[in-house]
């Protein structure tokens, strides 16, 4: 299978998370990354510089309408849910909160396993909430691969849990392990098409 | 077999979008297809889940034998979420640079297009207030969706939100006392009527509507992100035929003017905030 994007949804203890997943991608890893991390609407765009200063690839903050490249990460605006359209086109609503979050991580996988179907893998991090769950289901339905960390490692469990309870999960992994299972998952096969 | 239909079903959802969406336009006039299509796919799914209706195709019989059933994916495909004083730095900076520029014209002319219920105007309204220019303002607010229109007319809003509303207003660089521009009663608030003087509510669609007048001042927020690029292109070039030389855009802080056609007749005059001003030498195309 020819993974063509990656999306992660995480909240409470997200960063950390979010650094440690990504610290392990190389430059030229083949796949753009798509992340939602719930934020105060207030928040300033500090995480993008945070992960930025700390991994390979180039972390940005969505501009509407981009389109989805690799060596990218992704990370929602405060305030607007992400939604993936056609050819990986990127766009921005502010329309109501779901699961009381904006940016809510089921928009973001259900409009991205729409798109990219079985290639696509989704990831649910550390979390105090249960967003996302129904987005990991919509994933499983469409044929993608659902990576979530374990939640006895991870430092709120209940995002975690509320996917594992939700739907079939392919890799149950710790945060340390995600990034290394990607790379098995998406690098290995760039290398066979080459 | 199950799952492979499955699959099919699926891939026919974008063309069933197509066709609702025409099903639209020749039934009732409004043009969705310059829309952007994940944006209203979302939505048409949601309203698949509220109305039973078992697929696209279906809700788009629906849609031509019961205009009810269009009005009510008119207001969902209309998203209109709002608050007062949205993005307070927004107008903290409107305050702090726009207007010095506003009070050397004699006479204002500010157009909110895409207002849904009206917090924005309210906000505007009182922010001109503050800065002495309202009563030589004409507001107009618009949108395409009648019955926000009528809400905003009303300026009658839910108590709940009004802490947020208050501490967005001092964000704002509101200096007053809030709580004087509405009365509040159990559950709601009425905003001020005095606010509402200079402020002429209306129906408008960006889509097929044209201009109507000179404005030095047009805010569009959160309303061409639900656009493709081409669209939010002929919308631009609307507002560009709507302001006055040196006039201004102001439009969401996720939206910019940077990929339409008339970018190069604007300056960024805040680019954090996403004001745009139009140049003083306009070239003619
Ligand atoms: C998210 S609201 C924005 C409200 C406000 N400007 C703000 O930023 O808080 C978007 C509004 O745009 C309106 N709208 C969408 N398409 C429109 C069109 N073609 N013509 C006029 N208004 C439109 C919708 O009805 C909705 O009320």
């Amino acid at each position: 299978m020819v993974y063509e994007a990656i999306v992660i949804g995480t909240s409470m203890g997200g960063m950390t998370a979010l650094r440690e997943l990504l610290k392990d991608i190389p430059q030229s890893f083949p796949a753009p990354i798509l992340v939602v991390q719930h934020l105060s609407p207030l928040s300033d765009g500090y995480i993008v510089k945070y992960l930025d200063s700390r991994c390979n690839l180039q972390v940005k903050e969505v501009d509407e309408k981009e389109i989805a490249s690799a060596g990218f990460v992704y990370i929602a605006p405060p305030n607007y849910h992400l939604l993936v359209g056609n050819g990986g086109s990127l766009l921005l609503s502010a329309e109501e909160k779901v699961n009381f979050a904006r940016p809510s991580i089921d928009v973001l996988f259900e409009t991205a396993a729409d798109v990219y179907k079985d290639r696509l893998i989704g990831i649910v991090l550390t979390g105090a909430n249960s967003d996302g769950s129904n987005g990991a289901r919509y994933i499983k339905k469409k044929g993608g691969v659902l990576i979530v960390q374990n939640p006895h490692s991870a430092e709120s469990s209940a995002m975690p849990h509320a996917a594992i309870n939700n739907t079939y999960v392919d890799y149950i992994l710790d945060i340390n392990k995600i990034g290394i299972k990607l790379i098995e998952l998406v690098g290995d096969d760039s290398w066979r098409r080459k | 077999m199950n799952k492979n239909l499955d699959v099919l079903i699926n891939d026919n959802e974008d063309i069933e979008v197509i066709l609702l969406i025409e099903a639209i336009w020749h039934k009732y006039g409004y043009d969705f297809k310059g829309y952007s299509k994940a944006h209203i796919k979302r939505r048409i799914k949601r309203r698949m889940v509220l109305s039973g209706c078992n697929s696209i195709l279906d809700m788009a019989k629906r849609v031509l034998d019961e205009r009810e059933f269009f009005e009510s994916l008119l207001s969902d495909f209309s998203i209109n979420v709002t608050e007062m004083f949205r993005d307070p730095e927004f107008y903290k900076v409107f305050r702090r640079e726009v207007v010095p520029i506003l009070r050397t014209y004699p006479f204002l002319k500010i157009w909110h297009a895409g207002c849904a219920t009206g917090e924005e105007v309210y906000s505007m309204a009182i922010l001109l207030k503050e800065e002495n220019l309202y009563d030589r303002s004409q507001i107009y607010a618009t949108d395409f969706n009648t019955h926000v229109l009528e809400k905003a007319k009303e300026g009658i809003y839910s108590i709940e939100h009004i802490r947020e509303y208050t501490q967005n207003y001092q964000r704002a660089g509101g200096a007053a006392s809030f709580a004087d521009y509405y009365i509040a009663n159990y559950q709601s608030v009425i905003f001020d009527s005095s606010l509402k003087k200079k402020i002429i509510f209306a129906d408008h669609n960006l889509v097929t509507d044209g201009v109507f007048g000179e404005m030095q001042v047009i805010l569009c927020r959160n309303v061409l992100i639900y656009f493709e690029r081409d669209l939010q292109g002929r919308v631009i070039k609307l507002f560009d035929n709507s302001l006055c030389s040196g006039g201004f855009i102001c439009l969401g802080t996720k939206e910019t003017i940077k990929y339409t056609d008339s970018s190069d007749k604007f300056e960024e005059f805040s680019d954090t905030q996403r004001i745009y001003r139009k140049k003083f030498i306009a070239s003619k195309d």
